[in-house]
């Protein structure tokens, strides 16, 4: 994997996390106190920053194969977890991933719960919520950060990666105020599975003592052996799918139909949330 | 105390294993027979955790559109 390679897929995986803490701390913020969710922000911030500090050098004690048997194993469940989220709502299984929706019930679930402060903080659920969000979507951006930096030594880059997503899904969603509706985060969600689940599956296989036969140029052939897999079981869903029976119920001299869920504009696989709202 | 690790564990449940636990449980299982095919068997078993990814994802996805 070039350095190239390396900053893209941490980049694009930690801007996937970005959106999802960006649509929580904006809900949290606007609905309720900003003082308070700045204050649950910092806080899981400072927590996620222990986690750094402990787990870098205690990796460093771990033998090569143990940590990759282990962190590839994770990598390819992590990875597994985002291809069938991604593959369900390309097929119409699972609503796509609606930020705007989701900050509409975060903002309603923030403005119906009681006010009240603790602990030196003026708006608890405001703090709660901030922290909560930002501390799940971090630890994420964390171990996606240390897993692709320590395997590719150059934890530097992967952070750097990391960083600029962050930064720029935070200036775009100061300069926008709103949640980034128009990102077509399950197209990146998919794209990122499949990496995920391509080098977890590459290093778990070596940390339990496997030699992949042309050694790193497996992964030439593993990336797109996954993308291919993952794009022919989508295809598979979306024949049989929701939006197929209702397209097929809608057809001159069909059936009533029976499934209520609107079918979806789009015509490719995972073009639908792209489009503006 | 109890309800604080309760609470704890489901978070990092919910965190490492997701809504499936079949995606971790095959991953592990593929992991497993791997390390002991080839400190075991002598047989350099490159082939099976993608075979197992792929099957885990499959037996996934079917049980969440039959659920």
């Amino acid at each position: 994997m070039n350095s190239a390679a390396l900053f893209l897929t941490v980049f694009v995986a930690c801007a996937v996390e970005a959106v999802e803490a960006l649509t929580i701390v904006l809900a949290a913020g606007l609905a309720r106190d900003w003082r308070s969710t700045f204050q649950g922000m910092a806080a899981a911030l400072v927590v996620l920053a222990a986690v750094v500090a402990a787990a870098g050098p205690a990796l460093t004690l771990f033998p090569l194969a143990v940590l990759r048997l282990v962190v590839g194993g994770l990598l390819a469940v992590f990875g597994l977890m985002w291809l069938r989220k991604a593959i369900l709502r390309a097929s119409g299984y699972k609503d796509l991933h609606d930020e705007a929706g989701i900050y509409e019930r975060q903002v309603a679930a923030a403005r119906a719960a009681s006010a009240g402060g603790r602990y030196g903080v003026r708006d608890w659920y405001a703090f709660t919520l901030s922290f909560k969000g930002v501390l799940l979507e971090g630890l994420e951006v964390v171990f996606i950060v240390i897993t692709f930096g320590e395997n590719q030594g150059n934890l530097g880059l992967a952070a750097l990666g990391a960083a600029a997503a962050v930064l720029v899904i935070a200036g775009v969603g100061v300069a926008a105020r709103a949640p980034l509706a128009r990102v077509p985060e399950n197209t990146m969600k998919f794209a990122v599975g499949v990496m995920l689940t391509s080098f977890g599956t590459f290093w778990g296989a070596e940390g339990a003592g496997v030699h992949w036969p042309g050694n790193d140029a497996a992964l030439l052939v593993v990336i797109p052996a996954i993308a291919l897999v993952c794009l022919g079981y989508t295809t598979l869903l979306r024949r049989t799918g929701p939006q197929a029976q209702t397209e097929v119920a809608g057809a001159p001299g069909a059936a009533p139909a029976t499934v209520t869920r609107p079918a979806s504009p789009a015509s490719g696989p995972f073009t639908s949330e792209e489009m503006p709202r | 105390m109890s309800r604080w690790l309760r609470s704890f564990g489901a978070f990092w449940y919910d965190f490492v294993i997701g809504d499936d636990w079949r995606g971790a449980a095959v991953v592990a299982c593929a992991l497993a027979l791997t390390a002991l095919l080839v400190h075991g068997a002598g047989v350099n078993a490159w082939w099976l955790l993608p075979a197992g990814v792929i099957v885990a994802l499959g037996w996934s996805l079917r049980h969440a559109i039959r659920s």
